[in-house]
This record gives C-alpha cells, sequence and structure tokens, in this order.
C-alpha cells in the first residue's frame, strides 16, 4: 500500500499556466494537498477571448471559463493576493494575513496591464486598460456607448482592440510611438503589412507619435488627447495597450531575482539575486524569465498563451521530480508560438521573430491576405510567421525543434 | 482510437499539426484535415494535441469497439 502523501503544494496564480500547473500535479499522481491562490475573484479564464469576441459578440458576452476538471481536488483561495514568500521558512502570506506552509510552490502570477508612469496624475474617467474579465467588461460596456476610440499602443493587443472596436462600427484611432506598428515584435514588412490591413479597415493608424496628454471636460470626464506632434484627436474613450509588466510586487523581500519577471533556470526553478536555485519552487507562464536558447539564451518572459501552457506543465514535472534525479525533466525546449487575429487575417508566428537580425520574405500578398516571411539570426533559423497559410508553419516549427532538443541536452548539466 | 475535432471552434491554430503531425495537416486553404480513427499507438500525440489546443476544439476517445 502507498502511503498518504502528506506534501503541501501551493500554485500562486489561479489563471492558466497556474491551472496548468495543477493538473499536471494530479494527472502525475500527486495526492497531497493542492491550494490555489489567486487574487481575482473568478475561477479560471482564458484571457485570448478578452480583446476579441468579448468585445465584439452582440447580446451578453460569452463565457470565457476555463475548465476545472473535478479530479483537481483543490482548496480555492480566490479573491486573495499573496503578499509575501518567505522561501526559507517555506510560507506564504496571503492579503488577510493568513499563513500557508508549503513543501513546494508555482509561481504564476501573470503580467499586470501597464499604465501610465506612476509619476503622473492619474488618467480621466474613460481611460482603460485591458488585462482582466473586469477590465473587458468595463470596455465593452465603453465602446457601446460609441465615440471615437484612442488606442495607444499598436501591438498585438492594441490593433486587436482597435480591430473589435471598427467591426462594432465605432471611428477608432490607433497610436504608435515607433515608426511602424510591431517592428521589434516582428520586423518592418509584417508590421506595415498589418498596419495596411487596419488602414484598409478604416482605422486611422498614426506612427512616431505618443500621448502627451488627456483632454478632460468640464465635469472631469475624457475628451481627447493631445500627441507629442501636437495634434489633438477627440474620443469619448482611450485604452492604453502599452504591454504588460510582470507581477512580482509580492517578491519583494524574498531574496528571489524578479526584474523584469521571475527568473528561473532551464527546468523552470526559480533563482536567488545570487544566481542559485531556491528549492521547491518553480515558475511558469507570463511572469516567468526563462533562457531562451533562440535568443541565444538570454531570459525572457514571452506572454504567450502556449508558452504559458506548456510551461505550466514542466514546471510541475520539475517539481514533482524534487532533487530525484532519476525524475527529474530534462531542460524546457518548447517551441514558442503566437498567434492574433486582426480584420479577418489569422497571424500564426513560430520560435522568436523579436531575436532575429534578418528577415526573408517568402510570400507577400496583401488582396490575397497571404503573408510568410522566415526570421534569421546569425544565418540560422529563429522563427516564421505566417497570415493564411498557417500550413506552411509545421515545417518551420519541426525545423527549430530539432534545432533545440539536441542544442539543450548537449548543454544540460549532467544529473547529479 | 476515435479523434473529432469541433470545426465550428476550430481557428486553425495548427497547435494539433504541431504536436501530432501524423494525425492533423492543413490543406492549401488552411483547413484542418485529420485522420478520425488513427492507430493507437498515436494516443499520446493525440492527448498532447487535445491539450494545446486553445479553442478545445479536439477531442480524444478510446477505441470504440
Ligand atoms: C486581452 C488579452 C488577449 C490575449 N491574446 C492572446 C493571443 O491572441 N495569443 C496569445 O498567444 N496570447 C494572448 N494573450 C496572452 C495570454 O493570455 C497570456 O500569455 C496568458 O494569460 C498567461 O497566463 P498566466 O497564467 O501566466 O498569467 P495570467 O493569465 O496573467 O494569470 C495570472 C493570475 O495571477 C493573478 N495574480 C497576480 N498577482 C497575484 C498575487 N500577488 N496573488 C494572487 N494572484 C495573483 C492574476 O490576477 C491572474 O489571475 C492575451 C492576453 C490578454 C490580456
Ligand atoms: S489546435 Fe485546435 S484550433 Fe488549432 S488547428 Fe488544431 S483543432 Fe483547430
Amino acid at each position: 500500500m502507498r502511503t498518504a502523501d502528506r506534501r503541501e503544494l501551493i500554485v500562486v496564480g489561479a489563471s492558466l499556466a497556474g491551472l496548468r500547473a495543477a493538473r499536471t500535479l494530479r494527472e502525475r499522481g500527486f495526492t497531497g494537498a493542492l491550494t490555489l491562490v489567486g487574487d481575482e475573484p473568478h475561477p479560471p479564464y482564458d484571457r485570448p477571448p478578452l480583446s476579441k469576441r468579448v468585445l465584439t459578440a452582440p447580446g451578453r458576452p460569452p463565457g470565457v471559463a476555463l475548465p476545472v476538471p473535478h479530479e483537481l481536488d483543490a482548496r480555492w483561495r480566490l479573491g486573495q493576493a499573496a503578499v509575501r514568500l518567505d522561501p526559507v521558512e517555506r510560507t506564504l502570506t496571503l492579503a488577510d494575513g493568513t499563513r500557508l506552509p508549503y513543501d513546494g510552490l508555482v509561481i504564476a502570477t501573470g503580467a499586470a496591464a501597464r499604465g501610465r508612469p506612476a509619476a503622473e496624475p492619474p488618467p480621466p474617467p474613460g481611460v482603460f486598460t485591458l488585462r482582466s474579465w473586469d477590465d473587458a467588461l468595463a470596455l465593452r460596456a465603453a465602446l457601446a456607448a460609441g465615440g471615437r476610440l484612442v488606442v495607444v499602443g499598436a501591438g498585438f493587443l492594441g490593433g486587436e482592440i482597435a480591430a473589435a472596436a471598427r467591426e462594432r462600427g465605432l471611428d477608432v484611432t490607433l497610436v504608435e510611438a515607433a515608426a511602424q506598428p510591431l517592428a521589434h515584435a516582428v520586423g518592418t514588412t509584417a508590421g506595415a503589412y498589418v498596419a495596411a490591413l487596419h488602414r484598409e479597415a478604416g482605422i486611422e493608424v498614426r506612427t512616431g507619435t505618443t500621448v502627451e496628454d488627456f483632454l478632460t471636460r468640464t465635469d472631469g470626464r475624457l475628451a481627447g488627447v493631445r500627441l507629442s506632434d501636437g495634434a489633438t484627436v477627440r474620443a469619448g474613450t482611450v485604452v492604453l495597450a502599452l504591454g504588460g509588466v510582470p507581477s512580482t510586487g509580492w517578491l519583494a523581500g524574498s531574496g528571489l531575482a524578479h526584474d523584469g519577471g521571475v527568473h528561473c533556470d532551464p527546468r523552470l526553478r526559480v533563482l536567488r539575486t545570487d544566481g542559485s536555485v531556491v528549492p521547491d519552487v518553480v515558475a511558469a507562464g507570463d511572469v516567468a524569465r526563462v533562457p531562451q536558447p533562440l535568443a541565444g539564451g538570454e531570459r525572457l518572459a514571452l506572454g504567450h498563451w502556449t508558452n504559458a501552457v506548456e510551461q505550466g506543465t514542466a514546471a510541475a514535472a520539475t517539481l514533482l521530480a524534487g532533487r530525484d534525479p532519476a525524475r527529474a525533466p530534462g531542460p524546457f525546449a518548447a517551441v514558442p508560438s503566437f498567434w492574433s487575429d486582426l480584420h479577418g487575417a489569422r497571424i500564426r508566428s513560430v520560435g522568436l521573430p523579436a531575436a532575429a537580425d534578418e528577415t526573408r520574405v517568402v510570400e507577400h500578398d496583401l488582396a490575397g491576405r497571404r503573408l510568410e516571411i522566415s526570421y534569421h539570426r546569425a544565418g540560422r533559423l529563429v522563427g516564421a510567421l505566417t497570415i493564411g497559410r498557417t500550413g506552411r508553419l509545421a515545417s518551420y516549427r519541426l525545423a527549430l525543434e530539432e534545432r533545440l532538443v539536441p542544442a539543450t541536452a548537449a548543454n544540460a548539466p549532467a544529473a547529479t | 482510437m476515435q479523434i473529432t475535432v469541433d470545426m465550428n471552434l476550430c481557428e486553425s491554430h495548427g497547435q494539433c499539426v504541431f504536436a501530432a503531425p501524423e494525425i492533423f495537416s492543413f490543406d492549401d486553404e488552411d483547413r484542418l484535415l485529420y485522420e478520425a480513427a488513427p492507430d493507437d499507438a498515436l494516443l499520446g500525440q493525440a492527448r498532447k494535441a487535445a491539450a494545446v489546443c486553445p479553442v478545445r476544439a479536439v477531442t480524444v476517445s478510446p477505441a470504440a469497439s
């Protein structure tokens, strides 16, 4: 007979990566106590629809809940933020003062929307960010009121919000600081292609400019924005889509390295500021900064759905293996992938286009909605992006996988 | 084993094609093609495909017989 597992495992962050980690712990036979802590009051839900059909669907907003299998048998601490981690005492403190002891812990607190710099006065009512279900409902209501929408930041998220508002018939202005949307993420060719899609859909794209100031009405509500190029744009609603900031504030004082995300080793074990491994603590998803072989080993937090799923799974496996070298999984080496849906065009990408120093355009057809670009770094393939050619991605992905697997096997330290 | 894909949900993400290339593929128009009753040896691949589909369109059921 197996003895009862007395270990207590805690997952902090009850969303995509955290739920995947929790499910994996159970699927791999963990029978001890499992607690999920989340600061949102809602059970886990999926975020990609928040900038797509949640904004556009007529009638009631569509459901986005993630399925929670009943075999999960977890204790839920929802609506409770984790406020302190003590990796020496092995305790987690919650906002209400409860201290939870743990034998193993998964950090999956994701990211928050980047707002205006803290030094500036808070923006007037009518200015939104989009990260959570509550944010999406608020923005949905604002879009229903009509008027012009200004989206600040023409990344994938900003682009999707602009497209959703346009689909609802709003007038939309998209403001981007760089000369080309998405240039640093996927290069100028794909960026120009996406800008053309926006303009074709009737969105006003203003590049090379930023928001200086918000204009307000006498009642204090938003009236528009003043741009750094001197222009003013009247608007009823503004969305700041300036990217995400990893949610690591609660790790202050823990000794963990967490600038720009929680630093991890290739097996997703969390590191201290001196680079040593914190025992029995792993991280996954948007909060985790993990060495990326395709970016020359640089630690990056990716912010993609598939990454959160794959790291959640891998981090759970690492946690269960503990210090047993026989069970230790290999280094995390999944090929990143990303998608975005804009004006009916399905943008799909694999690898790390942002790490490239060279792009090769294989196909470029704006009218036919087809695009195929491969990305290279020091002459070697690091990524690919397609529109209307998803079928072609599989071979790029395979090539990247073949490159990653032997590379990581060779770099992996001998099991100790 | 039996595979079903809810084509009303599928958004051609291709994650299933990456996870289980012997079962799933695309045609020239980016429509998903798949083997409805693949060999049981591919069960692991099939489960992985179902787990990574962002819209949960893939269902894997053990052989009916
Ligand atoms: C609007 C939107 C659209 C997106 N669209 C796409 C897309 O098309 N394609 C794509 O690949 N990716 C997309 N993404 C990214 C994708 O959703 C994320 O990569 C994914 O959600 C990451 O999951 P996660 O679990 O790591 O983090 P999150 O989903 O951010 O979850 C972290 C959870 O932890 C909670 N938390 C934070 N701090 C604490 C604390 N101290 N204590 C307790 N709980 C805490 C948070 O409230 C949250 O619930 C989109 C994201 C957004 C916001
Ligand atoms: S992963 Fe899902 S959405 Fe993507 S192609 Fe396969 S079935 Fe369709």
